[in-house]
């Protein structure tokens, strides 16, 4: 008994017909029956002895075995500790390197800071302003509806001069540059890590962390607290236009009642939050593009990491923020 | 430094990542003017030891001395003392994106030494005329070819007249010429800055060329399999993996297992 072709009414063939020959012949080989492969287009018949030339290197292929609940929770565990005592010594590392900058000493290129600083925060204006109009007016129309049916309409503008100024100013900033900013530097230190910068930085005894991170960090630090009080100012605006427009209120009246409503120890409170929230979010894009593996699609894993990361530390920010300033009577 | 001094001594270093061993037991000595070759097949961790050598990775147990002192012991700041003497040039030519050329070459002379920003500009302009890149000060990296990163590279790696200049992969992604240019270029600087070079890779034309010294790191015993000038090597290496490599594989037909990637 044995295997053979006949494809003389073949007209044409590609890697399907070699797949399926490969399949046949193989198990022949194995059971012990020969294979006449005379009948086979030439071509066909080298790719065969191609694919069977080197023998499946023993180990190679490797089969996802699903492991046992408590491997894959004690596994989860170790894994999750790694990444807590990361952040930490990465916290560490900034810790340090700012402690260089208050002493004069951290080396970066004030060019960066000043490029930064311009991309962080003029350049972040447009997508302020319109995010913070829309918030602004939201919280005006949704408070509106209610407010109306005490006749208490006019109280709209304390609700938005207090919710921007004491909160959403700060958050949706700091949300706004999360996306913008923290995913683009986690992004440009990911790729960075890619074609060996940051090797070719620490090789002529520079500090990644003072020479990428820092500049990063002071201007986003200082860009937030701007951005956030520009956002406030537009966010009661956007509160403006629903109060006049669908409630009628005259605009002296509005932006009398947020004059009553909204004082300094506020509007300084939210930009402080600001402030710390543009250093999260810093804190973010930088730890996560440092971690990046080394291919695209590390670094896109990286920057959405950086995002995720940014917008969970600002949200617990926000929280123990709100505890606090309660204890203090702010 | 007198010749045949030992320069840099690799004491049986170990690279590992977590539990899987890259490389045991590696002692080699590169001496004072050597242009010593690094090779192996791909993935046997000739980068990886570089990385090591200039310690961008800590090696898991032994020891590298530059000179005679210590590089794996020393603390940070000895540490970049010691590598200011030398220049390396990375694979992809680690230009800084945000920077031009000359802003490239002049960081290093700008943070270490006290010359005026006139000073290192010319400088700057001085060691980029030196690989064939005069003109092309206010260039940035994006701008320039594979081939033109890599000399900007090297330009900045010798910004500080370094006594060792490391190279990882030189030729990879360059064409004939420039990659014989490039050769040239390296025994050229080995001489005129009385240099010591390292240089990984496994382009046998040029390790034929200009290799005066090496050791070929074998991926299926995970340590050195043998070192000498590679020309002696490929003539009297009793080691056949060494002899199929240095030869293009002239001596074996395809067989089972050798043919790695």
């Amino acid at each position: 008994m044995r295997v053979v072709f006949d494809a003389t009414a073949l007209r044409g063939w590609d890697s399907s017909l070699v797949n399926f020959l490969v399949q046949v012949v193989e198990p022949c080989r194995e059971r012990g029956v020969p294979v006449d492969q005379e009948g086979l287009p030439s071509g066909v018949r080298r790719l065969i002895a191609l694919a069977e030339a080197v023998p499946e290197r023993k180990g190679a292929r490797t089969k996802a075995v699903p492991l046992p609940i408590l491997d894959r929770i004690g596994l989860a565990w170790i894994r999750g500790g790694e990444s807590v005592s990361a952040i930490l010594s990465f916290l560490g590392d900034v810790t340090q390197a700012v402690g260089q900058l208050v002493r004069g000493k951290a080396r970066y290129r004030s060019v960066d800071l000043l490029l930064l600083i311009q991309q962080a925060g003029a350049e972040a204006l447009p997508i302020v302003t319109l995010i913070s109009f829309l918030v602004g007016s939201i919280f005006a129309f949704v408070g509106a509806v209610q407010l109306q049916k005490f006749g208490a309409g006019v109280y709209v503008a304390d609700l938005v001069g207090i919710a921007m100024v004491r909160e959403m100013g700060a958050v949706m900033t700091g949300i706004v540059l999360a996306g913008r900013t923290g995913a683009a530097y986690a992004a440009q230190l990911g790729t960075m890590k890619v074609t060996q910068e940051t090797d070719a930085l620490t090789t002529m005894g520079l500090s990644p962390l003072e020479f990428l991170v820092l500049p990063r960090m002071l201007a986003l630090g200082l860009m937030m607290p701007l951005l956030c009080l520009y956002s406030d100012g537009v966010g009661i605006l956007g509160g403006a236009a629903v109060a006049v427009g669908m409630l009628h209120i005259p605009l002296v009246t509005y932006f009398g009642r947020i004059k009553t409503s909204v004082d300094l120890t506020m509007l300084s409170g939210g930009i402080f939050k600001a402030a710390v929230y543009g250093v999260l979010v810093t804190f973010s894009g930088c730890l996560r593009g440092l971690q990046s593996g080394a291919s695209a699609s590390a670094v896109g894993d990286a920057a959405t990491s950086a995002v995720v990361t940014s917008i969970v530390l600002i949200i617990t920010a926000c929280g123990i923020f709100a505890v606090t300033f309660y204890i203090l009577g702010i | 430094m007198a010749e045949n001094e030992a320069h840099i001594t690799v004491r049986d270093v170990t690279m590992a990542f977590g539990s899987f061993v890259l490389m045991h037991d590696l002692d080699f000595t590169v001496r004072h003017n050597d242009i010593f070759i690094i090779m192996g097949a791909s993935g046997s961790g000739k980068s990886t030891l570089l990385r090591h050598m200039v310690g961008l990775n800590e090696p898991v147990h032994g020891e590298i001395f530059y000179g005679g002192a210590s590089f794996t012991r020393a603390d940070p700041v000895e540490r970049n003392r010691m590598l200011r003497g030398v220049g390396i040039l990375y694979q992809s030519g680690a230009l800084f994106s945000s920077m031009t050329l000359a802003e490239n070459v002049g960081m290093p002379l700008a943070e270490y030494t006290d010359l005026g920003p006139t000073e290192v500009l010319e400088i700057a302009s001085l060691k980029l005329a030196l690989v064939g890149l005069k003109g092309f000060e206010d260039f940035y990296p994006s701008q320039l070819s594979g081939g033109m990163v890599k000399r900007a590279g090297l330009a900045r790696a010798m910004a500080l007249d370094p006594k060792i200049l490391f190279f990882d992969e030189p030729s990879a992604g360059l064409d004939p010429i420039s990659s014989r240019l490039l050769d040239d270029l390296i025994l050229e600087l080995r001489d005129s800055l009385d240099a010591t070079i390292v240089i990984v890779t496994h382009e046998l034309a040029s390790i034929f060329a200009i290799g005066t010294n090496s050791v070929f790191l074998d991926v299926e015993t995970r340590t050195i399999a043998a070192s000498g000038p590679p020309q002696e090597l490929r003539d009297h290496s009793d080691n056949p993996s060494v002899r199929r490599f240095l030869t293009r594989g002239a001596d074996v037909r395809i067989e089972g297992g050798s043919a790695r990637g």
